[in-house]
């Protein structure tokens, strides 16, 4: 069905299965190394790539809350901005000054570590409430986060920071895509990831069976805002420009639409639906439309030109929370829902036989 | 010989309902005690005490010594209990051998940092859990469904799982809150087999509610009544038949002995 899937179940199967994902995660690294230095594809693509990369460590980070442990958390551009105001600030005013950009990865891990802490105060009402509340709980920190930055004029508040360096490279953003899908992965597959698992199904119950909630949920937040942060200042760093607008529920809602297209509790969905959000952005923009559509009667093109076309930066505010809409509705575990790509699964946890319903989305 | 599970005057309040009302117990290893009376006499919620999920208004209950009340759901499992529901609560997208890995989550011993770094210990624990999980699953005839969902299960199996599972924490009690709801005289028979094999092959206590007669009767060496939250009788299955504070209890209520 799906052609990743397919393609992974066969590398699983194949002779050079033990091999296959290392085969992989190198030829990727030769790519991300190769792109920019030997000018493989135009900039515009290198771009491109960049953001899916991003998309990736940002919508495989929020999956573990929302997909994986089963909460609803809107607050992950927050998170998200955390870590881009502590790695620029780093970057900007302090390394800068002491000369000293080959810093940057610990501007990246300190950005993750400063959101983990913001992730462990939102990890704490988790313990009483759930849903819809949890919800208001992340909405809210989201809104803190912004107004903070707005009232720190060491930041330069509202109007944004920028000057930074553009210290984030392809190959930087696919090391950090791999060391997050590889620390999630093997989260997922511990006591700890199980103990989430079992916290989204039924969370008396896995207390009941000794799993330790409240340590868990620690975890999961502290973890998947890490992430959040890391992406931020990897974001920070390739635009060189960030403001509390760049962080508001607006980016909260693209990380949820990749995560909720892509397939809840799922790593192959979370890289499948960050990329086909971004080729979506890609192909929503006017220049598509007014190169494809040429060949339309001049006056209805002229209309569809300056009232459709050129007004698809307005209308994708549209598109997007319509398109999360309906795919929660007729999809709601998304394209891979609670499915795996088979090469994601460590070798111990592959099932002996694929179990014979796998139970998808349908509403 | 000192009791394995003690509660003494325990009392647990839904505001102005007391559920359960100065309720004591005595549990000495190895025993296979039923807890018996009418619907909504408070049996749930004594297991429910017992397992943390409430906390007791009044009185203690004490595990070889070590005082319960006040202490988390799981930590009561670490000591040594653990439970099945009335109503199945499996983790039900979860397989079969992840129902039952989840259950061993105390026992493994590791760190988050080991987990993610892979370290040698998690490798060991987990390699050690999937084989320890898989005998059980193989002891118990479940092993062909490991890799399915627990909710694609036929009912029957669905309940045998949750008992295993439960024998994953590797309790000295088990309570069992109504293991044969919904099964017919051929599979009551074979679960009161089922609990004789695990109370020897596991070295088990065994607190069981139950509203099947044949299976209290004839699987239990004590029985305890309960009615309104308080003990309204306790003694050998031939004693409790004949209890008049029990036949008036249970009149009117459907009687399958
Ligand atoms: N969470 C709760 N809040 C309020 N009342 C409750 C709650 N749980 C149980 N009760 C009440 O406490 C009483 C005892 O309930 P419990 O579930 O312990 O009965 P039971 O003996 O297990 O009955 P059954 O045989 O029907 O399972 C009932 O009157 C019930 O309505
Ligand atoms: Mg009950």
């Amino acid at each position: 069905m799906n052609p990743c899937r397919s393609i992974s179940a066969w590398l699983v199967a194949s002779p050079i299965r033990g091999a296959a994902l290392p085969g992989l995660v190198l030829a990727g690294a030769v790519l991300a190394l190769g792109i920019p230095r030997y000018g493989w594809v135009n900039p515009y693509i290198q771009m491109v790539l960049v953001y899916i990369g991003i998309n990736i460590i940002l919508a495989g980070s929020l999956n573990l809350v929302n997909g994986y442990m089963g909460e609803f958390s809107v607050g992950h551009a927050g998170f998200m901005a955390v870590g881009a105001y502590t790695a620029s600030v780093l970057t900007f005013k302090v390394f800068h000054l002491a000369g000293a950009s080959w810093l940057f990865p610990v501007a990246i891990v300190a950005g993750g570590l400063a959101a983990a802490v913001c992730g462990l105060l939102v990890a704490i009402p988790s313990f009483r409430t759930r849903g819809d509340y949890l919800a208001i709980v992340t909405l809210a920190f989201l809104m803190i986060v912004k107004s903070v930055i707005e009232n720190t004029s060491y930041v330069e508040g509202a109007s944004g920071l920028f000057g930074m360096k553009r210290l984030t490279t392809l190959p930087w953003v696919y090391f950090w895509m791999v060391v997050t899908l590889w620390v999630i992965r093997n989260f997922i597959y511990s006591k700890y990831g199980r103990g989430m698992l079992a916290i989204r199904e039924d969370e008396l119950a896995a207390d009941l069976m000794g799993v330790r909630t409240r340590r868990v949920k620690i975890l999961v937040f502290m973890l998947s805002s890490f992430f959040a942060g890391v992406a931020g200042g990897l974001y920070a760093h390739y635009l060189q420009y960030i403001s509390p607008r760049s962080f508001d529920i607006l980016k909260s809602t693209d990380i949820l639409i990749m995560v909720y297209l892509g397939g809840v509790a799922s790593l192959g969905g979370s890289i499948l639906g960050a990329t086909l959000y971004q080729v979506l952005l890609e192909v929503l923009r006017p220049s598509t439309f007014n190169e494809a559509f040429q060949w339309l009667p001049a006056p209805l093109f002229q209309w569809l030109s300056d009232h459709v076309f050129n007004q698809l930066d307005i209308w994708r505010m549209l598109i997007m929370p319509l398109l999360l809409i309906l795919v929660m509705l007729y999809r709601p575990r998304g394209i891979l829902g609670l499915r795996e790509w088979p090469l994601l699964v460590p070798e111990r946890d592959r099932p002996g036989k694929r179990p014979s319903a796998g139970k998808g989305g349908g509403a | 010989m000192s009791p394995l599970l003690e509660a003494c005057e325990v009392t647990h309040c839904f505001g102005g309902l007391c559920a359960v009302n100065r309720f004591s117990l005595r549990l000495e290893p190895g025993e296979l005690v039923g807890l018996i009376g009418p619907n909504g006499a408070g049996k749930t919620t004594v297991f429910n005490l017992v397992t943390g999920v409430y906390r007791a208004t009044r009185g203690s209950i004490r595990l070889n010594g070590t005082e319960l009340v006040g202490r988390d759901p799981h930590r009561i499992t670490a000591l040594g209990i653990a439970r099945t529901f009335q109503n199945i609560r499996l983790f039900k997208d979860l397989t079969v051998l992840d129902n039952v890995r989840i259950a061993h989550y105390a026992a493994m011993r590791y760190s988050p940092f080991e987990a993610v770094l892979r370290a040698g210990r998690y490798r060991a624990e987990e390699r050690r859990v999937l084989q320890r999980s898989r005998e059980l699953l193989a002891e118990f005839g479940l092993e062909a469904c490991a890799d399915e969902p627990a909710a694609s299960l036929p009912y029957g199996q669905q309940r045998r799982l949750e008992i295993v599972r439960a024998l994953a924490t590797e309790p000295r009690l088990l309570l069992l809150d109504e293991p044969a709801a919904g099964m017919n005289p051929n599979e009551i028979g074979r679960l009161m087999d089922f609990i004789r094999q695990i109370r020897q092959s596991h070295a088990l206590t065994i607190l069981l509610i139950e509203h099947q007669m044949k299976l209290v009767m004839g699987l239990c060496e004590r029985i305890q009544v309960l009615d309104f939250g308080a003990t309204i009788a306790g003694g050998t299955p031939a004693e409790i038949q004949r209890h008049p504070k029990v036949l008036e209890a249970y009149l009117g209520v459907e009687e399958g002995a």
